[in-house]
């Protein structure tokens, strides 16, 4: 159900109305400039989130950077009396595969290999397209976002799951898992990837052209 | 100047009316199609109800062991606690330091924050330091991450599953409770507590 259908409805900014990030509170925004603290709360006020474009850029560069010692480094070693075998994320999917836990090997696959690429290819398109203030499919962009940041954290499964093995295969000289150091990439990729997504404005796909890069952080005078 | 009756969409910035809604609705942003707001399935009382129950399903989840495992006439079993240090003993702290975050600080520190705003709300009082305490709330919930943890218990077992025998034990059951109720009461809306907060203080 739409709580309105008729027509578009007015944007906060042109009613010069601000919602308070935290508390939700409404406020008419007496200096638009410097809209000051939440008179409820006392969160900063913003239009829109501080250096959104920047800090989300930066946070997604780092995390496609460690995006390819995750997936190339193994993750895991396990000891079997002489037999040693290290697993890379595809490998650890390819063996659940092999043994015939078919919904499991889909759901590593999905958590761990499609939602990051996916993730990082969806917020690399949201970025570039609202740089250039693309206003086309703003519809469309705004529910590839929240699909990203709502699935961001799923992610995390294959880490939890080398915790969990390294602790109860424990069995001295006759078998060990080890973590390697391609799980702490990986682990990495996902806290990175949820940082970028959290930083990135939705708003901004909406503000149309005016929004081609970050708006310049305005020097306001500090809490009364 | 507050402007209390108004909603704004927090992904697209438009401003709509609010409007009492029936059960199980759900307003939506005509604009983008997202959620605007949705009708309170449960209210303060429930939330508390909620939140002891998990911190319950908590004890249940971290003292016991999750799961044992048997090969060559030998058997491991281990707890959450003995899963994180053993990734530190083994070189991978930023992976324990990670689950001890996530899966036991964070939840942790919800409930219990949870349980110190609700008990006086219940009581018609605000708590002392209640800003800071829903400041840390808002902050911490995209950070806690049991139901993941749930997934990765069973995926675990399953792997396991073919080289030895693997049986889940109460930890894994109290996992499973605490995903759910953790589930519930995040689906509670924050801002109705500022709302209530505010309403006291009037």
């Amino acid at each position: 159900m739409s709580a309105e259908s008729t027509g578009a409805a007015p944007r906060a900014q042109q009613l010069g109305l601000i919602a308070c990030e935290a508390c939700g509170l409404i406020l008419q925004a007496a200096d638009d400039e410097c809209p000051g603290y939440c008179p409820r709360c006392d969160e900063p006020l913003r239009r829109r989130k501080r250096d959104s474009l920047r800090r989300s850029w930066a946070f997604l560069i780092a995390a496609a950077m460690l995006y390819i010692p995750a997936n190339l480094l193994p993750i895991m070693r396990t000891q079997q009396l002489l037999e040693r075998y290290d697993s890379t994320i595809l490998s650890g999917v390819a063996l659940l595969w092999h043994n015939g836990a078919y919904d499991l090997a889909i759901i590593v696959f999905v958590a761990s290999i499609m939602v990051p690429v996916l993730k990082i290819l969806s917020l690399a398109i949201l970025l570039i397209t609202t740089q250039r203030g693309s206003q086309q499919h703003a519809r469309e962009r705004t529910r590839l976002y929240r699909i990203v940041d709502y699935i961001g954290h799923w992610s995390m499964l294959d880490v939890f799951v080398v915790v969990l093995l390294v602790t109860l295969v424990h069995f001295g000289a006759l078998a060990q898992v080890q973590p390697l150091p391609g799980v702490i990439a990986f682990g990495a990729v996902v806290v990175l990837t949820m940082m970028a997504s959290m930083s990135f404005d939705p708003r901004l796909i909406w503000d149309a052209s005016a929004a081609r890069s970050d708006p310049e952080p305005q020097s306001c005078a500090t809490r009364p | 100047m507050a402007a209390a009756n108004l909603v704004i969409c927090k992904y697209c910035d438009s401003v709509y009316q609010r409007t009492p809604l029936g059960r199980r609705e759900i307003a939506r942003c005509a604009q983008c199609g997202a959620e605007l707001y949705h009708y309170r399935q449960i209210d303060v009382d429930t939330m508390l109800a909620l939140t002891v129950a998990s911190l319950f399903a908590f004890v249940i989840a971290n003292i016991f062991p999750i799961a044992m495992l048997e090969a060559q006439g030998r058997s491991s079993e281990a707890n959450l606690w003995q899963a994180i240090i053993a990734s530190f003993r083994s070189g991978a702290a930023p992976i324990g330091a990670l689950a001890a975050t996530t899966v036991f600080f964070f939840p942790l520190l919800q409930l219990c924050l949870f349980a110190y705003v609700l008990l006086p709300l219940r009581l018609a009082q605000v708590p002392s330091g209640f800003n800071w305490v829903m400041h840390a709330l808002r902050q911490m919930q995209p950070w806690a991450m049991v139901e993941v943890f749930m997934l990765g218990v069973l995926v675990a077992v399953v792997k396991l599953g073919d080289v030895a025998t693997v049986t889940p034990l109460a930890g894994t059951w109290g996992f499973a409770l605490l995903t759910l109720l953790l589930t519930l009461l995040n689906s509670y809306d924050l801002r109705e507590l500022w709302d209530r907060a505010s309403a006291l203080n009037a």
